[in-house]
């Protein structure tokens, strides 16, 4: 099978519809060779204060030759948002952004009132913005009427890996969606990619699954075949549901009486 | 000069953003400035403009590098 199936962000041709966190990882090797595993072209990475008790690790420099996409997480106001993503844009020369603007430290839901706002500021301001946001297709909506250049839907809560909470919403935002959606946090293991890719996703972006794995490298490689197949599979299109059974052998000249 | 900067108000003698950042990074080693920006009082203030970029006091100094995220 042709691995190479671009999708389109704000035009630009992403090769891979797997886009990788670099937070968590053992060490700075098993965060390259684990990006180098996924074929990921898109990594996301932070926007923090310096600590001047030691300059920490250069991911930058690490991973120098893929598509950085700084995230604002942590923030929680759209006015905090809109400078990180200045910030970001500044160290890294990237105007793309990954917008995540929080409501609640506990479940790291986003606050759709600040995601909004500082969605319209950053469009005004020229950035291509891809919102972290709930698996709502009103919410999503609005963002895409905002100018986003994809909207990024929640499987479920971040770092949680509980997959796909609401299949049924994920499928109506993917099949309504002018934007790209890009599934968001919560997935756990391969089979939660493949089932967002399924669904109609565009791409799933993902982060604690690969980092926390018990082997990241392999589990890298895993939700790179995860959402080929899932992907695959959509374009494919899957046979409907049935609740009897329908045998798949000829029922003419059975053997015996 | 009171200036605050990484939300730590301190002393400093720094007369431009330049000087800050040197200040700031004397021990640390680093290759470029690559992977790093200065916000000033809430705007970011563009590498090149960094040396003329005159420092008063109480101004609020962010110093910000790109690191490992989600």
């Amino acid at each position: 099978m042709n691995e190479h199936d671009p999708f389109t962000i704000a035009g630009t041709a992403i090769g891979s519809r797997l886009l990788l966190g670099t937070a968590g990882y053992p060490n700075q090797r098993i965060l390259r060779d684990a990006v180098e595993a996924s074929a990921c072209e898109i990594v996301t990475v932070s926007v923090r204060r310096i600590s001047l008790k030691g300059h920490g690790s250069d991911t930058i420099g690490l991973l120098a030759g893929r598509r950085f996409l700084p995230n604002t997480a942590g923030c929680e106001t759209a006015r905090d948002a809109v400078l990180t993503a200045e910030l970001a844009r500044e160290a890294l020369e990237t105007h793309w952004i990954k917008l995540e603007v929080i409501g609640d430290r506990e479940t790291l839901y986003p606050d759709i009132g600040e995601l909004l706002e500082a969605t319209r500021q950053l469009v005004g301001r020229g950035f291509v913005v891809l919102p972290y946001c709930t698996d709502d297709p009103v919410v999503c909506r609005r963002l895409a009427d905002l100018g986003a250049a994809a909207v990024m839907p929640m499987g479920s809560l971040i770092g949680s890996g509980m997959g796909v909470a609401n299949p049924a919403n994920l499928e109506l935002i993917c099949r309504r969606s002018e934007v790209p959606v890009i599934v968001d946090a919560g997935i756990g293991t391969a089979s939660d990619a493949v089932i967002a890719m399924e669904l109609g996703a565009a791409a799933v972006l993902l982060n604690t699954a690969v980092a926390k794995a018990n082997d990241p490298v392999s589990m890298a490689l895993a939700m790179r075949h995860a959402v080929v197949a899932g992907r695959q599979a959509y374009l494919a299109g899957r046979i409907p549901r049935r609740g009897r059974a329908e045998p798949s052998s000829p029922q003419l000249g059975l053997v015996g009486s | 000069m009171r200036l605050n900067v990484n939300g730590e108000a301190r002393d400093s003698a720094s007369a431009t953003l330049a000087d800050l950042w040197r200040a700031e990074t004397a021990g640390l080693e680093l290759p470029t400035p690559k992977g790093f920006a200065i916000a000033l009082n809430g705007a970011v203030v563009s590498r090149g403009a960094w040396a003329a970029t005159a420092l008063n006091d109480g101004d609020r100094i962010e110093i910000i590098r790109a690191m490992q995220g989600g």
